[in-house]
């Protein structure tokens, strides 16, 4: 993860890297900054008129010009405010235009990724990715862009004028602009520095919270409310001093601003009140663009360290984007079989369903140790194979390995006789069934989440793969049937009936090869057999892997895989494993204990029902 | 779970009203500040006001010559200095005289702030630390109804929004208040009628940014909306990644991810024309007002109403009112939102915490533990335990047994009042005191619990091992940690006890960090022990080694071990069997065992499957 830690340089905050999409959008940045200018110059007459207005209406107290004075401010106000809309609604699209390319790229990409990226970085890291660094790139490109233009036009604007009156007081007043620039540019490093801290103490008292609420109960009767509340306010604490800190440079740094502004002002009294006599407006202007000066330099000076803090996000972008898949087709297979957005179907050979491990090596790429070593395993068709173990034991290694989510470090994977890597992972995927441990539905019907597994699945064929795995009862009770929401995450169904689903989804994909993590979500008895009976009917006749957790699959599979600390410690049937009185045998023996004391009190209670 | 938000109902429909109360508990310790910080800010604005007064007496009266119309004291200061005259000559003065006003300004500028940020930093402290020991003093059935993602939020962003709505808006309103009516005093003391078309346009742009504003602020929730299902959805592809590798989805997935993305910047490219709209109305409504000023003003200097130093002054004053109009538009949009955070945090402050008998005591823990008659329901939920009665005797052990979910666990929260037994459903007793008459936090303090799916908190090992005591050696942590057979593994890691649970890369196992649990219960050295399940995920060699240590270490505590195993319970001096909250069998595990029971059916399996290993079980098919 600490990837993007080591720094690339890039140059010019990089925004050389966001090219593409500058080229893209050429036409809506020229008009923003188009825009812009003819904005920036509305602005800048306004004082031009209000000087003519005291001069020659006050000053030589003649009103004969009135009419066409009113016409021309009018004018210059209809063109200010045109300006302003079009740059504020082409600003806007630009940059939700830009958000969407760059989220869209960063999506398709995150499609060709292989697992390993996947399992190295958390889901949090990888959509902070593709949500707010995308966010903030646009913002930079296009607001910032858009403020920076126009506070140096500003300021350079207001200095012609003020030059154009009088050369010498604009000099003067110009001593003051390095200062207050070098001023911020000493505290805002300090700033951005603290800032980070800030939010890291904010995301620890965000962990904090959820650690206080989700183990209350342990919290409770161990008796540390106390504690726990201690070293909360501790952390809160820390948040105050470190926010003080930040809130007394901060106002140091506006205080000193003032200053230097009134410094300028003072300057050009001193200096300048000898030609206000005469030319009371040329003052008043004088005055204006001295006073307004001092904004833009500061807010111009807060527009770079945008640019600045958007390096990061670039980085953090480009580093996503520019990833490569460890996993990949070769140019030949592409070429015959397609990618994974543009299959070539017509090319693909059928499944048969014979796979072989021959002499394979497998070590995690961010691991050090191998957790396979001269692997050899002949799976023919129709094997069921059962994969045991503790919870992080490391079972789903083999898994990975068939699913070609990694690649072996030496050795090869055949399927049907050939080599995995002769034909594309889409064409392996394709022919694979999957049923995760934690079932996962999409948000949307269930119409579409079974079309998942056959897009071109009719009414009939929904339904029949529903009765095989006996969750037409799920249907029945919803109101809209197939065509149900299932919520966020399948967050409407209970975590049985989710897995049902999921299981009715594998049915319908006919896979050849058939992989089952089983639940170890806790289900009511009743849905714990139909989930029994739905994975029977899943892995008949077909190649399956069973990550077990629960005894009767285990018992009549093929070929039992113990692993554990990430090896395949035994391998065999049953009753082998059995008699072997190895950590096979313990494993069962625990598990047996839990379901004997179940089974045994679910049929006392049936048959006291009976009874009654 | 679903009944939280019907208490939340109940809990609007009591106090329909903004909870002002708890705001000012809330902002003490703070509210003085804020309080100086406004008084602070109103001398930022005092300064700004009377810097363009004295370039208005510098053009006017000390350049130009006219005659001074000011206020006797204002015009003692003058004399002070030497006259008008005298200062036309000596300008540096009147410049200097705006360079201490500037410093005044800028002192009061950098308090301001810094006290603003002081007291609304204070408040969130404040906030933050009430909430959360309230919330960790809360009952336990509060957490069970509550979910967790939305108490964070309430302690998250919805005390940002009481900050800075009372940071920001409360304090702002005052600012903008006095920066108005010192602008409109100047300004109606030099010229009432030009006042008067200053003011002209006041109410259309406050009325439009009231109503434009409105409907802003519903169509950016629309927004944020959206943007809330674009989120999920790249959520959900990144948590399903092996469900789209494994169905070959990637087309599908990125179909619909460009169908909901394209939608949201759709949304807000309609938007796009609507903020522009918004902004430029306002931005052409000031420029109008200014024009209108200055046209306005230069006719009345013509005709002699008005002196130039007037209308160059007037014109600051006016650019000062821009702003606060604007904002005060904004902030009557924002106001109502506030009150909603406050009402939602008020919803956690006004549950009541977990209740405490006055008359309770620090009764002594190591007598018999006895349930007469225990009924019990959980809110709503058909009655889990009936008529439950059992004794246990000092320093023995009681094993219970009882099929996944029959009340097991219920009894153990009873007894340890994470769930209070209502009155009339019959009581606890332990050395014969009722445990409602016990000191909540003496009894906890005297009873170690292990959960089954233990939690650790995300400190080092050493710390969690030894978080009960204020104080503790590591020799102890790991005395414990030997007793609970952790210490093998946990010298194993690299960085060992401070190995940090939870750290990335470090992965302790299930039995790991069971055992790390249990060694954490020891350190109490509590006479009453309670394992609920909780050897379930240690093999069966390790768990006869954890309670052997136990023994040895801990005999005359009072243990109840809840298990399916056993041959753990075995051990156990009575064994009592919960069927659907009903005691089915009780007694001690031999005479169990031939009893023709539910027990000895699950000791013939359970041992049934040691022959297994034999060889035996093949006959049976």
């Amino acid at each position: 993860m600490d990837k993007d830690k080591q720094k690339v340089k890039l140059p010019l905050f990089g925004i050389p890297k966001m090219a593409p999409l500058l080229k893209k959008y050429r036409k809506s940045l020229f008009l923003i900054v188009f825009t812009i200018l003819v904005f920036t110059a509305a602005d800048l007459a306004a004082p031009v008129l209000q000087r003519y207005a005291l001069n020659h209406f006050v000053g030589e107290g003649r009103l004969d010009t009135m009419a066409v004075f009113i016409i021309i401010y009018l004018v210059d106000i209809a063109i200010f405010g045109a300006a302003g809309y079009f740059n504020v609604k082409v600003c806007l699209n630009t940059e939700v235009q830009m958000d969407r390319d760059m989220r869209n790229k960063a999506f398709e990409h995150l499609q060709k990724l292989s697992l390993d990226y996947y399992s190295q970085n958390s889901v949090g890291y990888i959509h902070s990715r593709v949500m707010s660094d995308t966010s903030r790139i646009g913002e930079t490109l296009t607001w910032n862009l858009c403020d920076t233009v126009f506070f140096i036009l500003e300021i350079l604007g207001s200095i012609a004028v003020m030059m154009y009156y009088n050369v010498r007081l604009t000099l003067l007043v110009l001593i003051i602009v390095p200062v207050i620039a070098v001023i911020y540019a000493l505290f805002q490093g300090k700033l951005v520095k603290l800032h980070r801290q800030i939010r890291e103490i904010n995301s620890n008292i965000t962990g904090n919270f959820n650690e206080g609420i989700v183990g209350a109960r342990t919290i409770k009767s161990l008796v540390i409310e106390d504690k726990i509340g201690r070293d909360f306010t501790d952390e809160t604490g820390n948040m105050y001093k470190k926010s003080m800190k930040q809130a007394r440079m901060k106002g140091a740094l506006s205080a000193l601003t003032t200053l230097a502004t009134s410094a300028a002002l003072a300057i050009v009294l001193w200096k300048g009140g000898v030609i206000a006599a005469s030319e009371v407006g040329t003052f008043s202007l004088f005055m204006t663009y001295a006073r307004g000066l001092m904004d833009p330099v500061s807010i111009l000076v807060d527009c770079l360290s945008l640019f600045i803090a958007g390096k990061v996000n670039i980085e953090r972008y480009t580093n996503l984007i520019e990833k490569e898949p460890t996993v990949t087709d070769s140019v030949e297979v592409t070429e015959k079989y397609g990618d994974c957005f543009e299959p070539k179907m017509e090319n693909w050979e059928e499944l048969k369903g014979d796979i072989e491990f021959d002499n394979v090596d497998f070590r995690y790429p961010d691991g050090e140790e191998y957790v396979l070593k001269d692997f050899n395993l002949k799976i023919p068709f129709g094997t069921n194979i059962a994969i045991v173990g503790e919870t992080g034991a490391g079972k789903s290694t083999l898994v990975n390995l068939i699913c070609r989510f990694y690649e072996p470090t030496n050795g090869r994977i055949l399927v049907d006789g050939k080599d995995i890597r002769e034909r594309s992972q889409l064409w392996m995927h394709s022919s694979l069934g999957y049923v995760l441990q934690t079932p996962h539905l999409f948000s949307g019907t269930i119409r579409e989440n079974l079309l998942y597994g056959r897009p071109d699945a009719t009414e009939d064929e929904m339904m029949q793969a529903i009765r095989q795995v006996s969750a037409e009862s799920i249907i029945e009770k919803l109101e809209k049937g197939l065509d149900s929401d299932v919520g966020e995450g399948g967050d409407m169904l209970s975590a049985g009936e989710k897995q049902l689903i999921c299981l009715a989804r594998a049915i319908l994909a006919d896979p050849k090869i058939m992989i089952l993590d089983e639940a170890t979500a806790s289900v009511d008895t009743l849905t714990e057999q139909k989930i029994q009976n739905a994975v029977d009917t899943v892995i008949k006749g077909r190649t399956s892997f069973v990550i077990a957790h629960r005894l009767s699959t285990v018992r009549g599979a093929d070929v039992i895989l113990v692993v554990d600390g990430g090896r395949i410690v035994e391998q065999g049937s049953h009753s082998e494993l059995m008699a072997k009185g190895g950590y096979y045998h313990n494993l069962w023996m625990r598990q047996f204990e839990e379901d004997t004391v179940n089974s045994v009190f679910n049929s006392d209670t049936i048959k006291k029902e009976e009874e009654e | 779970m679903g009944d939280h938000k019907d208490t939340e109902k109940e809990n609007k429909g009591k106090k329909n009203k903004t909870d002002w109360g708890l705001l000012m508990r809330f902002l003490k310790g703070s509210l003085h500040l804020f309080i100086f910080g406004i008084i602070t800010s109103a001398v930022v604005s005092l300064a700004d006001m009377i810097s363009p007064q004295i370039i208005r007496m510098a053009i006017d009266n000390a350049i130009a010559g006219l005659e001074p119309d000011l206020a006797p004291w204002v015009m003692n200061i003058v004399n002070f200095f030497g006259g008008f005259s005298y200062l036309g000559r000596n300008l540096w003065i009147m410049a200097l005289a705006i360079v201490v006003v500037a410093a005044v300004r800028a002192i009061s500028q950098y308090a301001t702030q810094v006290l603003n940020n002081k007291a609304s930093e204070k408040l969130v402290k404040r906030m933050r630390d009430m909430l959360f020991t309230h919330i960790e003093h809360l009952p336990f059935s509060w957490h069970m109804k509550n979910h967790t993602g939305d108490i964070i939020q309430r302690c998250t962003s919805d005390v940002d929004k009481v900050k800075k709505f009372v940071s920001e808006q409360l304090t702002n309103v005052i600012r903008i208040v006095v920066l108005l009516v010192l602008s409109l005093y100047f300004m109606f003391s030099m010229n009432v009628a030009l006042t008067f078309v200053a003011v002209s346009t006041v109410p259309i742009t406050l009325g439009y940014v009231l109503i434009f504003g409105r409907k802003l602020h519903a169509s950016f929730e629309v927004c944020d909306e959206t943007e809330g299902v674009v989120s999920a959805m790249v959520q959900e592809n990144l948590t399903g990644v092996r469900v789209v590798r494994a169905f070959a989805g990637e087309r599908h997935e990125l179909d619909r991810f460009l169908d909901k993305n394209g939608y949201y910047c759709s949304l807000w490219m309609r938007m796009g024309t609507l903020l522009a709209r918004f902004f430029t109305v306002q931005d052409v409504l000031s420029m109008l007002q200014v024009m209108l000023v200055i046209v306005v003003g230069s006719v009345m200097c013509v005709k002699g109403s008005m002196t130039a130093g007037d209308l160059v002054a007037f014109i600051t004053y006016n650019a000062m009112l821009a702003w606060p109009i604007r904002r005060l538009g904004r902030m009557l949009v924002e106001m109502s939102q506030a009150d909603v955070s406050i009402n939602r945090i008020a919803y956690i402050m006004s549950s009541e915490v977990e209740k405490e008998d006055p008359e309770a005591t620090d009764a002594p823990m190591d007598g018999r533990i006895v349930f007469e008659h225990v009924n019990f329901a959980y809110e709503n939920c058909p009655r889990i335990l009936h008529d439950i009665n059992f004794s246990i005797e000092p320093g023995t052990t009681l094993g219970i047994l009882g099929a996944t979910g029959s009340g097991k666990s219920t009894l153990m929260l009873l007894l340890d009042k994470l769930y209070d037994l209502p009155e009339g459903c019959g009581r606890i007793t332990v050395g014969g005191t009722d445990i409602r008459k016990i000191r909540t936090e003496h009894l906890r303090d005297n009873i170690s619990m292990v959960l089954q799916e233990p939690f650790l908190f995300s400190r080092s090992i050493a710390d969690n091992i030894g978080i009960t005591r204020e104080e503790i050696s590591l020799s102890d942590i790991r005395e414990a940690a030997r007793t609970a057979c952790l210490d093998d593994n946990v010298e194993g890691f690299a960085k060992g006890y401070d190995t940090f649970v939870g750290e990335r890369g470090v992965t302790l196992s299930g039995g790991q960090k069971q055992r790390a649990a249990i060694a954490r219960a020891l350190t109490k050295n509590a006479p009453i022990m309670i394992f609920d399940d909780s050897l379930s995920a240690v093999d069966t060699e390790t768990d006869s080694r954890i309670r052997a240590a136990l023994e040895e270490r801990f005999g005359t505590a009072t243990i109840i071990l809840i298990s399916h195993r056993l041959t753990t319970l075995s051990k156990a001096d009575k064994v009592i069997i919960l069927e659907n909250g009903r005691i089915a069998e009780e007694g001690a595990p031999d005479v169990l065992k031939t009893s023709g029971g539910i027990y000895q059916k699950i000791y013939e399996l359970q041992n049934g499957i040691d022959s297994d290993r034999t060889g035996k079980e093949e006959a049976h098919g």
